[in-house]
Order: structure tokens, then C-alpha cells, then sequence
């Protein structure tokens, strides 16, 4: 058995994990949540790129590294654990993986090149209202070769150049009838709004679309099948972001704990935060394995994956959402401060476990899938 | 990543395969025999309930020497110990393997476990070589079960708080007080016990630790009843026990050092028990009936399915990374010890979630439902057991939070204070 990361993955780690701690700073983290003007992290993101991060698991002939998912699973801990302000999920998790996985020979040619050189940022989009999407909740429609609708939020739709979204390609608001389509931004007809998010170092807009150009993506009427398939690869890839930022959170209330007095002692000698913080441990230990798990479903293209990935998903979310309100709770009046970063993990946190489908839905998708398991 | 088996490994998965298939019975994930006598939840020193009273237990326990025998001369039933005492000489990994190739099959569990799994260890550190010699083998063979007599009203947790008193006369030592919650005293042919030698040393220093025969004149058996209504503990009272300063492990006021070696293997002996975890309610989902039809299609349910999911996957995948590092011949990291905290709660919702599915049916404590059998009330008693046994949760939490985390130190009262000094309670 060989359930780990290779010695080569994990130097790949180390050195993403100092280079992350050298140019991707809390401050640098706050210079975009204060900033409305700013999206992301124009300069990291430059950065990254050239070092090829971007291109980590698009393959050589499209201007990647062709390294594997597993590397991109290392990455995305890192990018987890920084906070880094980045369309990195948008772009790499999401968009990359559509086109890799779903496009034609000429749309590999024409966008893998340009994400994975970090020059262009592309995003996808499938909710247009509150609540659960499912296609009956879709009503953007494609037809005599054009989008009108709206979709929101739509994760670095400010940022991106390219979208891909579901559409309607027959009207009649079933799954079948859900197709995917690329639209180039820079076109009329495409209007943006900026959303406030929770973590607004993880940006969001609204998008409406006025006789707006599109090419379909993938076979038409199976936009529903397709989107499972690559959410289920980004669930594995965001649940390391987020193991990532759960370890970090822990980290930080156990220094915290140790630097702080009360009643004469240092905080982190009572039992009360001693135990929250061992519950953190186990928390963040079952959602590492689960993503590891994960991770092997991933870069093996096993038929486990959709279990694998919502397992990991489920696991890593209420790790992360538990680390980072607990570290606010461990660091007391000083934990609901602007100035102290304890919120940028809980803002990152309940961000994360809502982009790609709520836990409550991944939730359902782990015993969906575990009963179409059985039956097979 | 894989989860491939080396070759060598690869062979003796095999090897403990083709002993398990031919020797054993394969386990459903719940049973569906309504009589089927064969433990269904058990771990170290608590065999699973036998109801029946004493001939039903005595006729249990045959059935499980019968089958540690069979399992030793095949060299399954102490993997890491060398030969020489009957062992097999293998690797941590081996024993991996073999566990969870076993854990598939119905097999007797609860007996042995505390002999071979940390009493044995024990005496292959502190032993002179003829008991070793003389214990190990028949220790492994099932012919002579060990108990463990550590715990006292007075001390559980904090175990060095013990008052059994020890006092040195000529060569033999007498020992006065009582031992209590000794799992299998009952049937145990030895014990080992800690007990004060010198009350005005610190806690930790004045205790010392021996080996003993449970038949020695003056020591008296008590079972207590549990409650799930059955008795695998016991009170022991020690009434002037003569016992030869030979049957002395480690030295006088080196006790607690001795019970360290115990202790640490503890965490290794208390495995995870078969036989109730989400498997066994995802199956009982499948035909246990809720207000909108089968509960497996209630969204409440489903919810509450994948927490366990998540929990049971990522307790063995994080076995999973423990396996990897002993299979490059390293050490694992701490991660493993979240397991008992994880899996005694579970066990213990599980349980209580099932019994709220039957609705008032989970009531009854009763062999009439033929598929789900007693398996959920039986849970909903043995897990408040396994959360206090081999180290409470809190106890645990304390140690992930003290040696994993490296937070400071409980403030103690009990440091420098001679023993006979302390505070205590009304025990
Ligand atoms: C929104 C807000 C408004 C406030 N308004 C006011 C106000 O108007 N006037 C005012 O005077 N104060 C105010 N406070 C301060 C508030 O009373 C303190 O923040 C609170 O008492 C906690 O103290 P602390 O922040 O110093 O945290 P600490 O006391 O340092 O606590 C840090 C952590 O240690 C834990 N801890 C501390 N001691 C123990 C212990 N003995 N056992 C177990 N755990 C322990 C705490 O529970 C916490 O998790 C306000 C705070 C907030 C968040
Ligand atoms: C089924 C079963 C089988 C057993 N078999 C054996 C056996 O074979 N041999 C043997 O020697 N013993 C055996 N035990 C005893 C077992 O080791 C003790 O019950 C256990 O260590 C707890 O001790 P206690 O019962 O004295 O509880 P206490 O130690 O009195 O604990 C009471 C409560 O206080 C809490 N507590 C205690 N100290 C702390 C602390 N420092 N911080 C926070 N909370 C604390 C505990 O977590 C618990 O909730 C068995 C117990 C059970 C239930």
C-alpha cells in the first residue's frame, strides 16, 4: 500500500508552501479584501503562472506541464493554506477541467493554451437564483446561436474572459435539455454587476446576456452529466484548499492559546480549549484522509470518484467551517476584530463549503451515490 | 497512489486468508442467524453480551479457546512476537493485514486480547526469561488468560492514584486493598497488577508492579453487573495475598514505569470492533420504514448517513496513511490516535439514531426482529462503555491536545506532594 504523496509531491509542497509564505502574505490577502476595485491578486497570479501552476495538470501539447492531478491536489493545500487571492478554482478546477475534459480538438487548442499560461481566466456558472440549482431552475436559453439570460453569482466573473454556462438548447427545462456553451466575455450584449460576497477576497458578480455569441461545449442536452463529472473532480481539489485553511486555523488558535493569559495561566491550559482544539485535530486528520482518498480516485480516473469526492467534500467542509469559528472563539474580543485575520479563515471557509454545491448537496450526492453503488 | 500489496505482503494476505476461510465463517454485515451465538460487537477484555447466563458463557468461552488455539498453531495469534515464545516474528504490517483480513469473519473476540495485546508485551520487557518462558506460549495458545488488574474506586483515569497497599516481608510481598472494573477476573487464570509499596513516596514513585496466579488464596472474584445487564467486570478484593518478590516485574518503586509499557500498548490492543458502524445502519435503511416510506429515502436520514459516512471512510483511510509509513518501514505519525475517540461516539449515535428509526419497536430488547436483531440496542449499551474503557474520551482529548498539539499541561495538584498527603475523594 502506498496511500501518500510521493517524495517528488512533497517537495513540490515545500516549495509552493515558502514561496506562498514569501509573496502571498496576510497583507497582500488584505490588499484585496479592502479594496472593492480589486478582484484578485493581479501580480501573485502572474507569478504562479509563469511558474506554471496554472498549467500544473493540462497536458504538454497544450501548453502545460502535464504533471498529474495529484500535483494539483498538492497546489491546491497550499492555495488553501495562503488564502491566496486568486481566480485560481475558477479557472484551473473549473474551466480548464471542462474544456480538457468535454472539448473538441480545436477548443483544446484554443483555450488550454491561454489558462494555462495564466493570460487568460475563464469561470463557469450554473445558478441563476437562491436555493439548490436543478435544471428546472435554469431558464437561460440558447437559441438561432445565441445566450439571452442571466446567471448569479458567477465566482470571478469580474476577472474572467471566458465563461461556460448551462443553457437551455431545447426550452423545456429538463436535464436533457441542458446543454453547455463557451462565451467570450469581451462582447456585447455581456453586462456585469459586482456582488458583495462573504469573502471578498473570493469575488462574485451577476451576469446578464443580450443576444450574446456562444459555441457549445461537449455533447448537446448533456450539460447536467457533465457538470457532476467535473464538480465531482473540483470537490476533490477544493477539499484540500480547504484541509489547507483548517490546519492553518488550528495552527494559529494553538499559538494564540499559548501567547495569551488569563486567571494567570496561558489560555491554551484549560481544558475547555484544549479539548475544542483536539476536536479541530480530529476533524482536520478525517477530512486529510478523505481528501487523500480523494485524491487517489481523482488521478486514477476510478469509478469510486463520485463517492470519493463528496466523501472528501462533506469531510474537508466541516473541518474548515469548524477550525475557523473556533479559532474566532479561542481568540476571544480580539477574534471579531478587522485586525486580527481569524475572519479571513471563517469568511474563506463558509465561501468554500458553499462554491460547487452547499454541503447539504454534496451531503445528498454521497448517499445518491453510494445507493447507485450498491446497485451496481 | 495505490493501494496495492507488495509481494511479500501480497503472499501473506494470502497465507491468512486461506487459514481465515477454512477455519472461520464469513460475517454479513448484519447478521441474519436469529440464534447465531457468535459475537457481533466486542473489544479487548469485553466479549460481546452473552445472554444465557453462566453455561451459555462458559460454553462461549470454550468456543473461543478452541478457536485461539487453532489460530496459534497457524502463527496468526501473536504476529509481531518473536518465535521462541510461539509468536509468528512478523512486522506491525503483517498484523495489519491479518486484522483486516479477520475482521471480515465471525470470530470469538474479547478474551485474549489484553493478555497478548499489552500484558505479554509487558512481561517481554520487564520478564526474567524463564517466565517468559514459562507464560508467553501458553498465553498466545489461549490455554492461560490474563486479566489486568489496574483500576481502583480511587483510580481510573488517574490511575497513579492507586491504594492497593504492597508491604515487603522477607521475601514474599502481602497485598491488601481492591481492584475493580477487571474485565474477565472472572475466568482469568493471571493477572498483573500495580499496587503502592511506599505510600510516603511522590504518586508516581512509591508504586510497584507484579504478576500473579488469580487462584492465590486471599484473592476474592466479584462479577459486577453492567448495564447492559450482563457481567464482564469485576470487583477483586485482595485479603493478605502472599505473593514470592519473584513474581516481581521491574523494581521496588519502578511501578508506574512498568505500567507505562502497559498503558502504551493499550492503544494499540484496543483495535476498532466489528460490526457497528455505518454499514450496519446503511443496510437497516434499506428497510426500516419512516413517515414518508423507507428511511434510507429521507432527506433527514440521508443527512445524517453521510456524517457517519465521512467519519467511518476517514477513519480507515487514516489507517490507511498509518499503513503506509509502517509498509517504508517508518513510524506512523499521531494521527491513529483519533480512532477510539471517533469510533466509540459513533458507535454510540449509530445506535441511538437506529432505535429512533424503528420508532417504538426500538424499545425492545429482543431477538424478534430477525435482520436487525438486537445489534442497535446492544450498541446503544456497549458504546457507553468503550467511551470510558482503555482511556475515556476526555482523557484522550487531553492527550491529542497535550502530546499531538504540544499544549501546555493540566495544572496539577498531585506533583510534589508525598503520596499520603493528597487530597482525595470520598473513595
Ligand atoms: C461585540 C463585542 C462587544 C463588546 N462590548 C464590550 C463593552 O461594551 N464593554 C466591555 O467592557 N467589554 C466589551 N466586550 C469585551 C468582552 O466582554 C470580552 O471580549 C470577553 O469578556 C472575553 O474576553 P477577551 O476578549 O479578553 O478574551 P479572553 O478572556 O482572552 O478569552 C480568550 C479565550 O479563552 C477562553 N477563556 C478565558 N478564560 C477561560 C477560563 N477560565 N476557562 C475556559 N476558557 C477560558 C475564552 O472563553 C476565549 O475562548 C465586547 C466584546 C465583543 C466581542
Ligand atoms: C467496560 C470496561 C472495561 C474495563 N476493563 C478494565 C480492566 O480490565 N482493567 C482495568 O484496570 N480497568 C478496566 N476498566 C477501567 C477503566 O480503565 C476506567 O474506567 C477508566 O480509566 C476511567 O476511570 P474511572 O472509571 O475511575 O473514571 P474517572 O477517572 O473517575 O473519570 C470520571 C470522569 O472524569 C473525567 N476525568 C477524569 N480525569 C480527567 C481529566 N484529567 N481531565 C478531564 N476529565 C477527566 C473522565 O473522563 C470521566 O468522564 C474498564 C472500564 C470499562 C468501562
Amino acid at each position: 500500500m502506498n496511500f501518500d504523496f510521493s517524495d517528488d509531491q512533497k517537495l513540490l509542497r515545500d516549495q509552493a508552501r515558502k514561496f506562498l509564505f514569501d509573496k502571498c502574505d496576510r497583507k497582500s490577502v488584505r490588499t484585496i479584501l479592502d479594496d472593492d476595485q480589486l478582484h484578485y491578486h493581479k501580480e501573485l497570479w502572474s507569478q504562479i503562472s509563469e511558474m506554471g501552476w496554472t498549467g500544473t495538470a493540462i497536458p504538454e501539447e497544450y501548453g502545460g506541464l502535464g504533471l498529474g492531478m495529484l500535483e494539483l491536489c498538492v497546489i491546491a493545500e497550499e492555495l488553501g493554506r495562503s488564502l491566496a487571492p486568486t481566480p485560481f478554482s475558477s479557472s484551473i478546477y473549473l474551466f480548464a477541467e471542462f474544456i480538457k475534459n468535454y472539448g473538441s480538438e480545436d477548443q483544446k487548442k484554443k483555450f488550454l493554451p491561454l489558462i494555462a499560461s495564466g493570460e487568460k481566466i475563464g469561470t463557469f456558472a450554473l445558478s441563476e437564483t437562491n436555493g439548490t440549482p436543478k435544471p428546472s431552475n435554469v431558464k437561460t436559453e440558447y437559441s438561432s446561436e445565441k445566450i439571452n439570460g442571466y446567471k448569479s453569482p458567477v465566482s470571478d466573473g469580474e476577472t474572467a474572459d471566458y465563461l461556460i454556462i448551462a443553457a437551455n438548447s431545447d426550452n423545456k427545462g429538463n436535464r436533457n435539455s441542458l446543454s453547455l456553451y463557451i462565451i467570450d466575455l469581451h462582447q456585447d450584449g455581456v453586462s456585469k454587476t459586482s456582488l458583495e460576497t462573504i469573502d471578498p477576497t473570493r469575488p462574485a458578480c451577476s451576469i446578464k446576456f443580450e443576444n450574446v455569441k456562444a459555441e457549445l461545449l461537449g455533447e448537446q442536452g448533456m450539460a447536467w452529466d457533465m457538470t457532476e463529472n467535473i464538480f465531482n473532480r473540483a470537490a476533490v481539489l477544493y477539499s484540500f484548499e480547504q484541509v489547507g485553511g483548517a490546519q492553518v486555523s488550528l495552527d494559529e488558535a494553538k499559538k494564540y492559546s499559548m501567547e495569551r493569559f488569563a486567571f494567570g495561566r496561558q489560555i491554551g491550559s484549560f481544558q475547555a480549549l484544549k479539548h475544542k482544539m483536539a476536536d479541530m485535530y480530529v476533524k482536520i486528520e478525517l477530512a486529510r484522509s478523505n481528501a487523500y482518498y480523494g485524491a487517489w480516485a481523482l488521478s486514477t480516473d476510478s469509478n469510486e470518484l463520485p463517492v470519493a469526492a463528496a466523501g472528501a467534500r462533506v469531510s474537508a467542509s466541516d473541518a474548515f467551517n469548524y477550525a475557523a469559528k473556533e479559532n474566532i472563539q479561542i481568540h476571544g474580543g480580539v477574534g471579531f476584530t478587522w485586525d486580527y485575520d481569524c475572519h479571513l479563515f471563517y469568511r474563506r471557509s463558509k465561501l468554500l463549503s458553499l462554491n460547487i454545491g452547499s454541503t447539504r448537496q454534496w451531503k445528498e450526492n454521497l448517499i445518491s451515490n453510494l445507493e447507485k453503488r450498491n446497485i451496481v | 497512489m495505490d493501494f496495492n500489496d507488495s509481494q511479500q505482503e501480497a503472499a501473506f494476505r494470502k497465507e491468512a486468508r486461506d487459514f481465515l476461510e477454512a477455519n472461520a465463517e464469513k460475517r454479513s454485515i448484519i447478521s441474519d442467524k436469529p440464534n447465531d451465538k457468535s459475537p457481533q460487537i466486542a473489544v479487548a477484555g469485553a466479549p460481546e453480551t452473552v445472554k444465557g447466563g453462566k453455561e451459555a458463557a462458559q460454553e462461549a468461552l470454550e468456543r473461543a479457546k478452541v478457536w485461539q488455539k487453532k489460530k496459534a498453531e497457524a502463527g496468526f495469534a501473536a504476529i509481531l512476537w518473536p518465535k521462541e515464545f510461539g509468536g509468528y516474528g512478523g512486522s506491525p504490517i503483517q498484523q495489519v493485514i491479518y486484522s483486516q483480513e479477520e475482521h471480515d469473519y465471525l470470530v470469538p473476540s474479547g478474551y485474549f486480547e489484553i493478555g497478548i495485546g499489552m500484558l505479554g508485551p509487558t512481561m517481554m520487557v520487564w520478564g526474567k526469561d524463564e517466565d517468559k518462558k514459562r507464560y508467553l506460549p501458553k498465553m498466545i495458545t489461549g490455554e492461560e488468560i490474563w486479566c489486568q488488574l489496574f483500576s481502583e474506586p480511587s483510580a481510573g483515569s488517574d490511575l497513579a492514584g492507586i491504594k492497593m497497599k504492597a508491604e515487603k516481608d522477607g521475601d514474599e510481598w502481602v497485598l491488601n486493598g481492591q481492584k475493580v472494573w477487571t474485565s474477565g477476573a472472572h475466568f482469568a487464570d493471571y493477572g498483573m497488577i500495580v499496587a503502592r509499596s511506599d505510600p510516603s513516596a511522590l504518586k508516581h514513585k512509591g508504586l510497584t508492579y507484579f504478576y500473579l496466579d488469580m487462584k492465590t488464596p486471599g484473592i476474592e472474584v466479584r462479577p459486577i453487573k453492567q448495564i447492559s445487564g450482563t457481567s464482564n467486570f469485576n470487583e477483586v478484593f485482595f485479603n493478605d495475598v502472599r505473593i514470592p518478590d519473584s513474581q516481581r516485574l521491574g523494581g521496588e518503586g519502578e511501578g508506574w514505569k512498568v505500567a507505562l509499557t502497559t498503558l502504551m500498548n493499550e492503544r494499540l490492543a484496543v483495535g476498532d470492533p466489528p460490526g457497528l458502524d455505518f454499514d450496519q445502519i446503511f443496510e437497516a435503511t434499506k428497510e426500516l420504514e419512516v413517515e414518508d416510506g423507507l428511511a434510507i429515502k429521507n432527506s433527514e436520514v440521508r443527512q445524517k448517513m453521510a456524517d457517519w459516512y465521512v467519519q467511518s471512510r476517514g477513519l480507515q483511510y487514516t489507517k490507511f496513511r498509518s499503513i503506509t509509513a509502517l509498509s517504508k518501514g517508518q513510524t506512523p505519525g499521531p494521527e491513529l490516535s483519533i480512532s477510539k475517540l471517533v469510533t466509540a461516539s459513533k458507535m454510540q449515535d449509530v445506535s441511538a439514531y437506529a432505535l429512533e428509526l424503528m420508532d417504538s419497536s426500538g424499545m425492545v430488547h429482543h431477538d424478534q426482529n430477525p435482520v436487525l436483531k438486537n445489534l442497535f440496542q446492544n450498541g446503544y449499551f456497549f458504546s457507553a462503555a468503550m467511551r470510558i474503557a482503555g482511556g475515556t474520551d476526555e482523557v484522550l482529548r487531553n492527550i491529542i491536545a497535550e502530546r499531538v498539539l504540544g499544549l501546555p499541561q493540566d495544572e496539577r495538584a498531585d506533583k510534589k506532594v508525598p503520596f499520603n498527603e493528597l487530597p482525595s475523594g470520598k473513595n
